[in-house]
């Protein structure tokens, strides 16, 4: 399959007046084109850091993308100047943001902010862009769009909002699209309603999606592979089944254990104890030693290698490592 | 809408006339009349003077007579001048000082933004530092203070402009500067601080992730939401500037109508006192009312015509 955006060892600090703060240190993973990937992980571990960091949103200063690379399509995206960016981003990669009640403008109009980016990159007439424009509501599913241009955000549901935001994302028709906790800020049932709205959306375009989110629910219903984000690193990517149905790392299977599940009624959510490590100073070694019941002596001083389990399924944990599986054989066997 | 303007028609109307009333009451529980002059007249004639302005009626007559001046807006000739009628004077008076205003207006809105929003730009830098130094100094030192010290340095020492009075465009930089630099200070001020908040709202990354330009993203998504607080207190700035005027008027000799307007106060010139504060207040109402309107303007959330709609 065709590779349209590969992350190489990114690293993203950010200097404070505390200190430098490591968001993200060493991130490798790949996107498929046509795929959805899902970045899961709870708050704090830089999944938003990464995803505004393919962006180059990320502020600077404080912000910095002190190593690694991003490759779209081949082009390196940390190289590119600011300018050559702005070529990028809105028609190559879109941007979906959490909140839809903040990410819009309440002072222009729906059908402005929906034409304005499709008028900076193509010469386009206005006329053109407001056909276009009526078609992208269209396809998002709000009703009456004519009438629905001319009004303001305040005039919208935050369904609808997100709607809107959705259409903006994708009136340049980009080949990726980046949603960061798109269903967030949004109540359940509207939950539903815009995930089925992702899945229609990639069926017609085609478009690749990075899809963060702390919610494993959002990710069973529209993920092809997920990556599991842990204190600025990845340690756990595969494909959904792989990862729901053999979690290797601990944090996985925590993770997953703490999730509610209607046909387990009666059990207790089993939470994942302890908090993330301060990412001032981050241990050395495998940062959720403090936290793994696993934990060995050699966790906290050296950080595990990748271990392939499949083509698809990567972990980075000492468990996989031959002699550990010998000693917990062992151990089982007294 | 339309009901709206009415209703605040209304408004305007109920504000002018206890604005009357109260300059009335004030203007006669003042000892004193247009008459008191050191030379001592003669009762006779001081009684013919009186009965000729109808300074002898009892007061609530004199009231309804000044009422009826305002309504048909004809406030008869001048006591101390009586060759010119009121309606003269502000005719002359004026458009000098409106000119003097609106100038100062401009200026001092257009290089208060832009401050601003360099200052915004440029947070914690150096052109930062320099803008807000300047606009303390702006809020801190009184017009009339500045005035002087413009005249002497520019008009007086290095010969630059002419010192005062009122006839070519030159005329006007000097006392424009004294005016408008308060005014700026404050307006760069709160310009760079809603622009600061305004740049880390949600939407102006999402302008930033659409690909939009710098230019775009400040003057189109972000100038427009920081200006709501200074439209709000664009309103008192303009009284501000209105009534500064006269200080300026006098320091550069400016034939405009705050001269007028003090000068009345002092000879007991009851028509003109009655005239220019009538004026005066009725310019400011309407101008407070286009601010109002502004508002709705800038941000569509705001409904003026509708009460309590809306969330």
């Amino acid at each position: 399959m065709e590779k349209i955006l590969e992350v190489n060892d990114l690293h993203v600090t950010f200097t404070t007046y505390g200190g430098t703060v490591k968001a993200v240190r060493g991130v490798n993973f790949h996107l498929n084109k046509g795929e959805t990937l899902a970045i899961v992980g709870e708050s704090g571990c830089g999944k938003s850091v990464t995803s505004n960091a393919i962006m180059r949103l990320i502020p600077d200063p404080p912000g910095k993308i002190s190593n690694g690379s991003i490759l779209f399509n081949g082009k390196d995206l940390t190289k590119l100047t600011e300018k050559e960016m702005r070529q990028i981003r809105g028609v190559d990669i879109s941007m979906i943001f959490q909140d839809p009640m903040t990410a819009l403008n309440p002072t222009l109009t729906i059908g402005s902010q929906l034409i304005e980016g499709l008028r900076q990159h193509h010469k386009i007439s206005s006329e053109n862009a407001k056909k276009k424009a009526l078609e992208m509501m269209d396809l998002v599913g709000i009703p009456n769009p004519e009438v629905r241009m001319k009004q303001y955000p305040h005039q919208f549901s935050g369904g609808m909002r997100q709607r809107i935001v959705i259409a903006i994302a994708l009136i340049c028709e980009p080949e990726l699209l980046i949603a960061d906790e798109p269903t967030t800020a949004l109540d359940v049932t509207i939950q539903a309603q815009i995930l089925e709205l992702f899945e229609k959306i990639q069926d017609t375009t085609g478009v690749s999606i990075i899809l963060i989110t702390h919610d494993l629910g959002v990710v069973a219903k529209i993920a092809d592979r997920i990556a599991v984000m842990y204190a600025g690193k990845i340690i756990e990517v595969g494909t959904k089944r792989e990862i729901f149905y053999q979690p290797e790392h601990p944090y996985t299977q925590g993770l997953l254990k703490s999730v509610p599940r209607l046909d387990l009624k009666g059990e207790k959510l089993t939470p994942i104890d302890g908090t993330p490590p301060d990412l001032f100073s981050p241990p050395t070694g495998c940062p959720f030693t403090a936290r793994c019941p696993f934990a060995m002596e050699v966790c906290d001083k050296v950080y595990p290698f990748q271990s392939e389990l499949s083509d698809t399924h990567h972990v980075e944990c000492w468990l996989q490592d031959e002699r550990a599986k010998q000693l917990l054989a062992t151990s089982a066997a007294k | 809408m339309t009901r709206y303007i009415l209703k605040r028609l209304l408004m305007m109307i109920i504000t002018i006339w206890i604005i009357v009333t109260l300059t009335f009451v004030l203007m006669k529980a003042v000892p004193g009349s247009p008459f008191n002059e050191e030379r001592t007249t003669n009762e006779t004639v001081q009684a013919n003077l009186e009965a000729h302005y109808n300074l002898d009626e009892p007061y609530i007559v004199q009231y309804l007579l000044y009422l009826k001046s305002i309504v048909t807006f004809d406030f008869g000739p001048s006591i101390k001048q009586p060759t010119e009628t009121v309606n003269d004077l502000l005719g002359r008076g004026f458009p000098i000082s409106f000119e003097l205003g609106i100038v100062t207006i401009i200026v001092a809105v257009i290089s208060g933004i832009i401050l601003g929003i360099l200052a915004a730009l440029r947070h914690n830098g150096i052109i930062d530092y320099l803008a807000m130094s300047f606009a303390v100094l702006g809020i801190s030192i009184p017009n009339f203070v500045l005035a002087t010290l413009l005249i002497q340095k520019l008009a007086v020492d290095w010969n630059l402009l002419p010192p005062a009075t009122w006839s070519s465009p030159a005329h006007m930089v000097l006392p424009v500067i004294a005016l408008a630099t308060g005014p700026m200070a404050i307006i760069a001020r709160l310009t760079r601080s809603t622009m600061l908040e305004v740049l880390t709202q949600d939407y102006i990354k999402m302008a930033r992730a659409k690909g939009l330009s710098p230019w775009k993203i400040i003057f189109k998504h972000a100038l427009k939401n920081a200006l709501m607080p200074v439209v709000t207190i664009m309103g008192t700035l303009l009284a501000g500037i209105l009534t500064g005027t006269f200080v300026i008027e006098k320091i550069f000799a400016i034939p405009g109508m705050g001269r007028y307007f003090v000068e009345s106060i002092n000879q007991r010139d009851y028509p003109v006192i009655m005239g220019t504060t009538v004026f005066y207040s009725a310019f400011l109402i309407f101008m407070l009312f286009l601010v109002d309107i502004a508002y709705g303007i800038l941000d569509p959330r705001i409904k003026i015509h509708k009460k309590g709609g809306g969330e």
